[in-house]
Formats: structure tokens, C-alpha cells, sequence
């Protein structure tokens, strides 16, 4: 107890959060075990570790770099279509392959593709900022999900043929075995694993992991720079802070992650195909909402909305059909809240009010 | 001959285009904020023609019918955009560019999925039958389609009553000045807000054109038709230079030629569907070349 005073409150805070998480896994976990949780609900926990990891990402960008991207869904889909590619691939060239070989490696890679394409995207936009960065992200995510709906993939005879034309690839082998087919995308990708606890367990081992990266890297010195840049450009720039270095690194990190989202994303759904619901700028504005709604900057918040907003929606069928329309609405009315002098002055003294409760107890604690 | 066509349907969508540009490059370049929802504005106009054409005037003269449903889309399409502007952006005209983004964006969800719940999810046809009286005959395989000749007329004789309204009324001055520069034509006594709605009144107004150019060049709508016009659009005012009226005109022209070759071309290599990334990948090289558009004015930043 004495230690958790002495803690750096950065610190606490990621403690807070981690436990936290490791808590609802576990509590999660014993649900499975004992057969209490419902079907439909089971099927929602990966899609719940995927969408955090998808909303904490972007956080990364939108919060704490200070830029609006809205493609992420891009790299999304170039994890999902990358991890489903080698995962069926190795599947076809080394059958005896140990499925923990090869899950690690579809993550890898799928993560590192997403990420060359985040440095890509990062490159791109390294003279623009606002409303311009925010219009060449969405163009980005679209050209990208555009490209894999026109890819052609297959093994022939131990080798691996592409083709970037709409049609498929000529001269191949009847033996040969597809792997993509341009705008039906990828099928047939093995899941995880056949136990919903166990898929639960590697999508929750990965999200922790991830959040424990992120939270670690907004505390860092690297982080600390990049909200610099957030808060006051031209100061961040004339202290000597290198924004462009800080910027490529936010992006580039921040498109690993949806790459290792996507994958993730690509294993638990077994087909997958580029369309614009699922890739496009819908997707992107969707994760936004996320962000949006947890508060821009906070990991925490968007962990929460994440969980929210995948649950949320399966509980409340009958709102289905409503359900963008209240995404827009809370677009709309967080910003307007946010922006609002009367309305946050009075959110801040309900904050104040909560947080001196906490101290007066402490305090009492203390007495005692 | 078939070199031709394509040039004038590209004309043709490049009008449009140019039409929808007017509007971005306008509130660009007097509230500084994208209007993400100005395509969705477009689509509400289209609708609105749609209903009317099939509801109020199926049994009038078609020219007649066709110019009383423009009108309504008209109307409505301002109102609706002054309506957007009091409520969603005004209270925003302090705040982060960041946080009147998001907004945007949520008024934009919010318009395409009214939409869906009204009007369904399901594209609406429509014929415009009677645009062919229109039709130019120059010879045996060269026909320009009624619609190509409506838009380039609507379109040129738009922007020379636009050019001509800045230029020389007493509201255009005002625009020009809270463009150039806000806090000082408030100290001349010009009234800030109500030029920024003007404006959004006529951004509006011009998406309403848009949208009646987009029935009659597609003759179908449906509540995610606006999305993609809006950001090939923007695209358009981006290329000629965002706030620059010519440029919104020259951009919106070039890129609809653009589009159209290059969907011609795609279509012989069967990768038809890749039409709009090519229209991305020239506003990605717009902003990395120039970014300050062809007719653009470079603005410096002041510490």
C-alpha cells in the first residue's frame, strides 16, 4: 500500500488499468468454464479485443499525435488480408507445421506489412496537418482496400502467384490451390483455435500486451514528445523536438497495431473480403466513434467504448437499425459538450467534486 | 469518336463536380473548416428532386416539372444547410479544427442514415426522358447526350453569376473580407456570423443544383450516393486551389475528364472498380506537389 502512494501517478494509473483488464478476463474466463455465458455472447469476445486494440491505435493518433486519420481501417485490412495470406499459405507449403509456429509468424508479418504501409501513409503526409491529413488518410485507406479487391493469389506447384489484375491469374495448374480471390477476398482461414476460451485467451494475451505497449509508450520520453507536438507545434518544434521523427513513429506504431488487429480480426471471422463496409472509411469512422466517445487522449476511455459499443449493440436488437444513427449523434453531442463553456464547467466541478471525495477518505484513512 | 464522348461525359461529371467544389471551396474559404456533410447535402437534394418528380408533378409539362422540383431541392437544400450551420457548427466556431471535423463527419452519419431510415436502403430509379430534346446531334456517331449539354450550360452560367455576386454586391465584399481576414472585417462592422451562414446558404443552395445534375446524369439515387461526389468534390476544390472560385471550376473540369479517361482505360484492363482510387491518388498528388492547388494562394504561417 505504502508503495502505490510513492508510484508515479502515470504509473498508477497503467497498473489501474492492467489489473483491471486481467480481472474482466478472469471473470470472463470462469464464465466460459462454466457454461454461463451465452453463445452469442462468447462470439462477441474476440470482436471485443480486437475493437480495443483497433480503438487504443488510433487513439494514438487522434489523442495524443493530435491529427485526425480517418484510415485506419486501412491498415486494418491490410493485417487482416496479410495474416489470413501467410497463414493459409504455410498451411499449403508445410502441413506439419505447429499451428504455434505459424500464428506468430501470420501476426508478425501481418503487423510489419501494415506498418510499411503506415510508413508509407506517414511519408505522405508529412507537410500536411488538419483538415488536408485528415482527407489523405481517408484517400489512403481507400485506395488500400481497393488494391486488395483486385488481388489475385495462389500456390502452383510450391510457388506463390500474384496477380494485381481483375482477373485471375492465367496458366495456373489444375493442383494449384487458391488463396485470394480478388473481391471475394480470403476463405477458408483456420481459427485460433476450436475452444471459444482459448481464442478468448490468445485475443486477451494479445490486447494486453498491446495496451501495456501503448500505455508504456504515451508515458515515455518519445510519447511526452509527440504530445508536444499535440499541444503547441511551433513550440515542440523551436525546443529542438524533431515532430517529424515523432510523427512517422506515432503513425507507423499506430499502424501496427491495426495491422495486429487485423489479423486477429481475419482468424476469428475465417472469411474475409474487401468491401467498404468492412474496410472503408465507414469502418474507420466507426473506430473513430470509439475514440470519440471514450475521449480523445484517454486509453482507458477508449478501452471502455470499445467494450461498450461492441456489446451494446447485440443487446439492444431492437436499436440495430438506429444504431449509426445514434454513432452520429454522439459524434455530434460529444463535441458540442466538449465545446461548451456552461456544459464542461459543470462536468469539471462534478469531476472536482468525485475526485475530493476520494481525498477525504484518504485522508481519513490515513487519521485512522 | 469514342476519344470525344469520353471527353464530354467527362465534361459532363467534371460540371458536376465543379458545381459541388463551388461549395467546399466557399465555406473553406471563409469559415476554414471542411464541410464533410456538403455531399450528403447533395444526396438530400437528389431525393427531394426524385420525390417531387415522382410524387407532386407526374402529371405536368416534364420541363416544367423537372424546374419546379429543382426549385425544391433548392429550398430545402438551403434551409438544411443553414439549419446544419446553426446548430452544429456555430457553437463550434472557437474550437480545435479537430473537434468541427468530427463534427462534420457526425452530420454527415447522421444525414445518410435519416436517409436510409426514410427513404430505404434500396437505390431509387428515375428517367429523365425527356433531357433527350436537349440531345446535340453533330454527326453520325458523335450524339452530346441532353444532360452533358444541361450541365455545362447550368454550370457556366452558375459561376459567372457567383464570380459576378462577389465581385460586385455588398454581401460579396463582405465574404471576401471575412476570408481574408475575420477579426479585422469584424472591427469594419461587418457581421461575421451571418456572412459565414450566407455562405453555407449558398454552398447549400448549389448542392441542391449538384443533386439534380446527379439524378439527371445517373437517373438513380439512393442514401450513400452523395459520399463519393462530395469527396471527389473536394478532391476537385483541393486541385484548383481551395477558396478559389475559377479554380473550383478548372479543378472540377480536369478532374472529371481525369475520371472518365481513366475509367475507360480501366475498363478495357477489367479493373473498373479501381476508378476511384485513381481520383484519390491525384489528390494525394496534389497536396504532396502543390499543395496550395493550382490557383491557390500560398499562405504563410504566423507565429
Amino acid at each position: 500500500m505504502s508503495k502505490l502512494k510513492t508510484m508515479r501517478q502515470s504509473t498508477r494509473k497503467k497498473c489501474f488499468i492492467l489489473l483491471g483488464m486481467l480481472i474482466a478476463f478472469g471473470i470472463f474466463e470462469i464464465l466460459i468454464a462454466t457454461n454461463t455465458l451465452s453463445n452469442q455472447m462468447q462470439n462477441l469476445l474476440v470482436p471485443m479485443c480486437y475493437n480495443i486494440i483497433l480503438a487504443v491505435s488510433l487513439n494514438l493518433v487522434v489523442g495524443i499525435l493530435g491529427e485526425l486519420s480517418l484510415g485506419h481501417a486501412g491498415f486494418m485490412c491490410v493485417g487482416a488480408f496479410v495474416g489470413a495470406f501467410v497463414s493459409k499459405v504455410l498451411g499449403v507449403l508445410y502441413p506439419d507445421l505447429s499451428k504455434w509456429i505459424v500464428f506468430p509468424l501470420a501476426f508478425l508479418i501481418g503487423g510489419l506489412v501494415a506498418a510499411i504501409f503506415g510508413l508509407l501513409v506517414g511519408f505522405t503526409i508529412l507537410r500536411l496537418k488538419g483538415d488536408y491529413l485528415a482527407i489523405v488518410t481517408l484517400a489512403a485507406g481507400e485506395i488500400i482496400w481497393n488494391i486488395f479487391s483486385v488481388t489475385y493469389a495462389a500456390v502452383d506447384n510450391g510457388k506463390i502467384r500474384f496477380s494485381l489484375g481483375g482477373t485471375n491469374i492465367k496458366g495456373l495448374s489444375p493442383s494449384a490451390k487458391q488463396i485470394a480471390t480478388g473481391a471475394q477476398g480470403i476463405s477458408g482461414i483456420d481459427p485460433l483455435s476450436s475452444n471459444a476460451g482459448v481464442r478468448f485467451a490468445i485475443a486477451f494475451a494479445i490486447t494486453f500486451v498491446v495496451v501495456w505497449l501503448v500505455l508504456n509508450f504515451i508515458h515515455s520520453r518519445t510519447g511526452r514528445a509527440v504530445q508536444s507536438y499535440r499541444d503547441n507545434r511551433i513550440a515542440a518544434e523551436s525546443i529542438g523536438i524533431n515532430i517529424t521523427k515523432y510523427r512517422l513513429i506515432t503513425i507507423v506504431l499506430s499502424a501496427f497495431l491495426a495491422g495486429i488487429a487485423g489479423v486477429l480480426y481475419s482468424h476469428e471471422l475465417g472469411v474475409i473480403s474487401a468491401k467498404q463496409e468492412v474496410f472503408g472509411y465507414v469502418m474507420s469512422i466507426n473506430i473513430l466513434v470509439f475514440v470519440v466517445l471514450g475521449g480523445m487522449g484517454s486509453t482507458l476511455g477508449s478501452i471502455i467504448a470499445a467494450v461498450l459499443l461492441t456489446v451494446l449493440p447485440e443487446w439492444l436488437r431492437v436499436l440495430n437499425d438506429y444504431r449509426m444513427l445514434i454513432y452520429a449523434v454522439v459524434l455530434i453531442g460529444v463535441m458540442l459538450i466538449n465545446n461548451n463553456p456552461t456544459i464542461s464547467s459543470y462536468v469539471d466541478a462534478f469531476k472536482n467534486k468525485v475526485k475530493s471525495l476520494f481525498k477525504r477518505k484518504n485522508k481519513a484513512k490515513e487519521a485512522q | 469518336m469514342s476519344f470525344l464522348n469520353t471527353l464530354f461525359n467527362g465534361i459532363s461529371l467534371g460540371s458536376m463536380y465543379a458545381l459541388i467544389a463551388l461549395g467546399y471551396t466557399m465555406v473553406y474559404g471563409i469559415a476554414k473548416m471542411l464541410n464533410f456533410a456538403h455531399g450528403d447535402v447533395i444526396m438530400v437534394g437528389g431525393i427531394v428532386t426524385l420525390e417531387v418528380m415522382q410524387n407532386f408533378v407526374s402529371g405536368m409539362n416534364p420541363i416544367v416539372g423537372a424546374l419546379i422540383s429543382l426549385l425544391a431541392a433548392v429550398i430545402i437544400c438551403t434551409l438544411l444547410g443553414v439549419v446544419i450551420e446553426k446548430i452544429a457548427y456555430k457553437p463550434l466556431r472557437s474550437a480545435s479544427s479537430l473537434a468541427v471535423l468530427i463534427t462534420a463527419i457526425g452530420v454527415s452519419y447522421f444525414l445518410q442514415n435519416v436517409a436510409l431510415l426514410t427513404f430505404g436502403s434500396k437505390k431509387k430509379m428515375i428517367s429523365f426522358a425527356f433531357l433527350d430534346k436537349f440531345d446535340i446531334k453533330i454527326n453520325e456517331q458523335l450524339t452530346i447526350q441532353g444532360s452533358t449539354v444541361i450541365n455545362i450550360v447550368t454550370m457556366v452560367v452558375i459561376m459567372i453569376l457567383l464570380m459576378l455576386f462577389i465581385k460586385f454586391t455588398k454581401a460579396g465584399t463582405a465574404m471576401r473580407a471575412v476570408s481574408e481576414d475575420n477579426g479585422a472585417a469584424q472591427l469594419m462592422g461587418i457581421n461575421v456570423n451571418g456572412t459565414i451562414s450566407l455562405t453555407f446558404a449558398i454552398g447549400s443552395a448549389l448542392a441542391g443544383v449538384a443533386g439534380f445534375m446527379f439524378l439527371g446524369s445517373y437517373a438513380a439515387i439512393g442514401a450513400y450516393s452523395g459520399t463519393m461526389p462530395g469527396i471527389k468534390a473536394f478532391t476537385a476544390a483541393v486541385f484548383g486551389g481551395i477558396g478559389s472560385i475559377p479554380g473550383a471550376m478548372i479543378g472540377g473540369l480536369l478532374l472529371g475528364v481525369i475520371e472518365n479517361f481513366a475509367k475507360s482505360i480501366l475498363a478495357n484492363m477489367q479493373l473498373g472498380t479501381l476508378v476511384d482510387p485513381i481520383v484519390f491518388i491525384v489528390l494525394i498528388l496534389v497536396l504532396l506537389i502543390k499543395p496550395s492547388g493550382l490557383l491557390g494562394k500560398q499562405v504563410r504561417e504566423k507565429v
